[in-house]
């Protein structure tokens, strides 16, 4: 029985992941850039609603809904000031280094805002927890929450690139940004688009983040969006379903490597599966492999 | 300001007597010169600006009862980002701008490696948590505030064994922290000597410490009836949570770190009931000490003060009831104040926000005893 | 063939500017260290700053050269400190001359790292772009998180491991603990000098400027700008991808040795993704390819964060704020078009005279 419940709780902490994911994966599909302060998004999104709830007495549904206007409009306005001037650059690494500039100044603005003592963050969830097998197995409602709202996102985002004329703009972008635009395709609109719809879900995800773990300081965000990247990579970077799948295998792979084999080497499992994986697949599970031409 | 503190009065008195006769000579722009460097920024900001605001507190309030020996501190807080590399710049920084006592470092691994620099330069300095015992090995002139990593574990084995009726006991610790490992390791090794077994053992590093289930879970399956917690706060409001949420709940027994879990904003106290753990420090103590200090700092910084701002109170207050037991003035250069303060801390015996009667030996190590105190209703009762 | 000859007349001059630049830099500062006027958080940055410069070049070998983006090289900076920190600590009695034993250090740590670098090499250069860059990002967080749990302690009767703690040591009274898990070394001599740090910054620059401009550099250039092209006319790809790739990591290493035996403490928990983009921020910053530009760089910004101490809080913020600034301003071709329309309007007549 305790393997069912690692399975959960990894599956739980993979939507996470997941969800993060998702974000680097649309960003890095259009923009083909690598945004690592996207996880510092996340922890600004968690920021944002625990003052809602905190200070201004907001319930939990205004909370999720002020960090996602938040997280919305900072992620266009680090997209306009810190990323457009350079993603014609003659490196892509330009637009990357900028992207850790972003990083280091929203982790320190948000220290100096709100200090460095961690703040806990009350659960925006309150169903209470289901048993199963006669109360052998606990899950709680925070964690089906977790898991039911990652499937919803990744059913929504796939019916709205697939189907939806701002979502076949974006594919045209990613395809090829020359022809979009001459297709009359508002290019830099698309961009913007992607980069406001990627911090959306990191304010989401950072809500479901800090309800499962609830303890929120300016670094909370570093790691899970190294680990996201790490997932999006698994699952192929740029393809929504594999950044679900890679951010699910990476939570329950570090769960499990947890319990069954060394928790002290948890990290050393995580990124050694991921190795193993790519030396097989080297596009990861989902990527496109993409044909050589000379 | 309010003259909060017995000492303070005492000090007070002590140097107005004392020092009536330098005072008129006294140079109006003289002033010691102690030096801070802790994490500000960084992971681990949380531990330096708390120990570093606690000391400019104390400060503040010795500039205010007339200084040392007649002349006012200047206090300045470097950053090190608990990187031992940036240590240095900061220790380097301070002694350009003219340090001559040093408050820190905050964390053990920047510790290590200014202290073998403040011994060559005969740079006194008391670390107020550095914890790890080499930290202050490298010299004479370097004291400690806090208790080491293996008093710590020893006394959670000891006092476990003989007050608590358990014999499955499990650890989670985190084993990519001096700190934690460094306690965990004593304490494994008295738990051999007392009543009880240690059935699991967890650990988690500092890249995989947002999910804690896997390690509940091997608790729950391994039957530990307590869980000891020898790590911060921060991480241990996460597994309060988490194995409340998994409905398991043994006794839980921490450490110095683990106090300041219930000033966490947002935190919901009823998870951290029943949690029993040995601090020299407690925000929520009745004495007048300590809620002057408790109120001072809320004041200021907005915050209920940690352990880590108690010691850095503490560590200017030692520095300041040893100074005036000289007859130095701030003329004296770096080394001439270690030579007199190395003598001197050993004579001293202080009270403070973290131990009452506190002396310190010739190896610069605090002798104090720690309390057991349980959390009950959202608040510290004594053991 | 005379354009030929020219442009290596250039690229050697331009080399020896590199060179001339570092000397003089090194003279100046001994000069001002020797006045007295010298302060004491300037020297403490002497080593350092060569640190990251010997890394700076030594990654732009890689991203530069080579063309592959690694997220990991603090990972090849680990394994040269704890490598040759060892070596140190167990032959702190049996080699007393100091210099011998800090240059077999260096050797110890540019080796081992190399070796790490080959065998880390192999199975990752066939993958590309993003791909490659987090397999380096995953080797490093492993090397971190492997040398985190060892133990390992010497006494009379050899060496004892152990992954639990020092107690599990077993070793006798007179043993002592060499790697101690997260506390990592401690109590190294401290050997690196300013001298020792120029020496290995001219070593590591005549080491990749001279294999950029030899034969097999201009193959490794092939393959960056045209891997198909490349192999097609023969060049052995994995044999030169795997070339760049070792010596980067050898001499990351090198630098790695520097850096412990500069401070008297070493913990793997340093070696974090943040100090592999720190590397990366250098070498970009100061221009892909371009060694001259990664050494300034990395003076630079080793220095910055110092001298902005006067900021107090603001610190970390305002950095952050140069950082992207200095990004933008270097980067982006509106920039760069302004900057060049300014300049020609300044310097109308030396711009031409530079043609």
């Amino acid at each position: 029985m305790s393997f069912i419940s690692y399975l959960i709780n990894g599956i739980s902490l993979g939507s996470v992941y997941a969800i993060i994911a998702l974000g680097y994966t649309m960003v890095y599909g259009i923009a083909k850039m690598l945004n690592f302060a996207h996880g510092d998004v996340i922890m600004v999104g968690g920021y944002a609603a625990f003052s809602m709830m905190m200070y201004y007495g907001g319930n939990p549904v205004t909370a999720v809904l002020v960090a996602i206007v938040v997280c919305t409009v900072l992620g266009i306005t680090i997209e306009t000031i810190a990323y457009r001037p350079l993603l014609e650059a003659a490196s892509p690494l330009a637009v990357l280094i900028t992207a850790i500039g972003v990083s280091y100044f929203l982790q320190n603005a948000v220290l100096l805002i709100f200090g460095s003592t961690p703040k806990s963050f009350q659960s925006v969830v309150n169903l209470p927890s289901l048993k199963l097998a006669g109360g052998a197995l606990t899950i709680s409602g925070t964690t089906m929450v977790t898991i039911a709202s990652c499937i919803v996102i990744m059913v929504a985002l796939t019916l709205f690139i697939n189907k939806s004329k701002p979502g076949q703009a974006m594919l045209a972008v990613s395809e090829d940004k020359g022809a979009a635009q001459l297709m009359g395709i508002n290019v830099n609109g698309t961009i913007a688009l992607t980069f406001a719809i990627g911090s959306g879900l990191a304010a989401i995800a950072g809500v479901l983040l800090c309800s499962a773990y609830p303890s929120l300081t300016p670094y909370t965000g570093s790691m899970p969006g190294i680990k996201a990247f790490v997932a999006a990579v698994f699952g192929g970077i740029g393809s929504v379903p594999g950044a679900m799948v890679g951010g699910i295998l990476l939570g329950v792979i570090e769960i499990l490597g947890k319990a069954y084999i060394s928790s002290q080497l948890a990290d050393a499992i995580v990124f050694g599966v991921l190795i193993i994986v790519l030396l097989v697949k080297p596009t990861g599970l989902f990527g496109k492999h993409i044909q050589e031409k000379v | 300001m309010k003259f909060k503190k017995a000492l303070s009065v005492a000090l007070c008195a002590s140097m107005v007597a004392g020092c009536f006769a330098t005072v008129a000579s006294a140079d109006e722009d003289l002033t010691w010169k102690i030096g801070g460097i802790g994490p500000i920024t960084g992971a681990a900001s949380a531990y330096g600006s708390a120990a570093m605001n606690g000391a400019q507190i104390a400060v503040d309030e010795i500039n205010a009862a007339g200084g040392i020996n007649g002349y006012q501190i200047e206090f300045q807080a470097e950053d090190d980002e608990h990187d031992a590399e940036k240590s240095v710049n900061a220790y380097n920084t301070l002694k350009d701008w003219g340090m001559q006592v040093l408050v820190g470092t905050v964390t053990t691994a920047p510790c290590l490696s200014v202290a073998p620099l403040a011994a060559e330069d005969n740079m006194f300095m008391i670390t107020p948590s550095a914890s790890a015992e080499e930290c202050i090995s490298y010299g004479t002139n370097e004291f400690r505030m806090c208790f080491t990593d293996p008093a710590q574990g020893t006394a959670s084995a000891q006092y476990i064994g003989e007050n608590l009726d358990v014999t499955s006991v499990g650890v989670i610790y985190d084993s990519s922290d001096v700190y934690s490992s460094g306690i965990y390791a004593t304490f494994r090794t008295e738990a051999e000597n007392q009543d009880f077994e240690i059935v699991a053992a967890e650990a988690f590093t500092s890249d995989s410490k947002t999910d804690f289930s896997a390690q509940i879970q091997a608790m729950i399956d391994a039957g530990a009836e307590l869980v000891f917690l020898p790590f911060y706060y921060n991480e241990a409001s996460i597994v309060f949570t988490q194995a409340s949420s998994m409905e398991y709940s043994p006794l839980w027994f921490g450490v110095d770190g683990m106090d300041g879990i219930l000033s966490v904003e947002g935190f919901d106290t009823s998870l951290a009931e029943g949690v029993m753990l040995l601090t020299p420090f407690s925000a929520d103590a009745e004495d007048e000490m300590t809620q002057t200090f408790v109120a001072t700092y809320m004041d200021l910084y907005g915050e209920t003060p940690n352990q880590f701002a108690a010691d850095g109170y503490d560590c200017v207050y030692a520095i300041a009831t040893a100074l005036a037991t000289t007859e130095l003035d701030p003329s004296a250069d770096a080394s001439t104040i270690s030579d007199a303060l190395q003598a001197a801390m050993l004579e001293i015996s202080m009270d403070g926000l973290t131990g009452s009667g506190m002396t310190w030996d010739e190896e610069g190590e605090v002798s104090k005893s720690p309390k057991a105190v349980v959390i009950e209703d959202g608040a510290y009762v004594g053991l | 063939m005379e354009k030929v000859e020219k442009m290596k007349q250039k690229n050697f001059r331009s080399n020896l500017i590199t060179y001339a630049i570092v000397i003089l830099a090194f003279a100046i500062m001994e000069a001002w260290q020797a006045s007295g006027n010298l302060s004491s958080l300037l020297s403490g940055l002497l080593v350092p700053i060569c640190v990251y410069v010997i890394l700076a070049i030594s990654l732009n070998l890689v991203v530069g050269i080579s063309g592959e983006l690694s997220l990991g090289h603090a990972g090849f900076m680990c394994v040269g400190a704890f490598a040759s920190a060892f070596f140190s600590k167990c032959t702190v009695e049996v080699i007393t001359l100091v210099p011998l034993r800090f240059f077999l250090a260096i050797l110890i740590g540019a080796a081992v790292s190399a070796v790490f670098g080959l065998l880390i090499g192999i199975p990752v250069l066939r993958l590309r772009g993003d791909y490659l860059a987090i397999v380096t990002l995953a080797f490093g967080e492993i090397i971190k998180n492997v040398i985190n749990i060892f133990y390992i302690g010497l006494d009379g009767n050899g060496f004892h491991v152990s992954t639990q703690d020092q107690f599990s040591l077993n070793m006798e009274a007179d043993g002592q603990i060499i790697l101690g898990g997260p506390q990592g070394i401690t109590s190294i001599a401290k050997c690196s000098t300013f001298l020792a740090g120029v020496i290995l910054i001219l070593i590591s620059l005549f080491v990749v400027l001279n294999l950029i401009n030899s034969r097999d550099g201009r193959s490794i250039m092939a393959i960056r700008d045209n891997r198909i092209a490349a192999e097609s006319i023969g060049i052995n790809v994995t044999k030169y991808k795997l070339m760049a790739f070792t010596i980067s990591a050898a001499l990351a290493g090198a630098a790695g040795a520097l850096y412990s035996h500069n401070l008297s403490t070493l913990q793997a928990s340093k070696f974090n993704f943040n100090t592999s983009i720190l590397v990366l921020v250098f070498v970009v910053l100061g221009g892909i390819g371009n060694m001259r530009g990664s050494i300034i760089a990395a003076v630079i910004l080793t220095v910055l964060p110092e001298m902005l101490r006067f900021l107090s809080d603001y610190r970390m913020l305002i950095y952050a704020i140069v950082l992207i600034v200095m990004m933008l301003v270097n980067w982006s071709p509106k920039a760069l078009e302004m900057r060049e329309r300014l300049m020609s309007r300044f310097f109308h007549k030396s711009a031409k005279e530079g043609e």
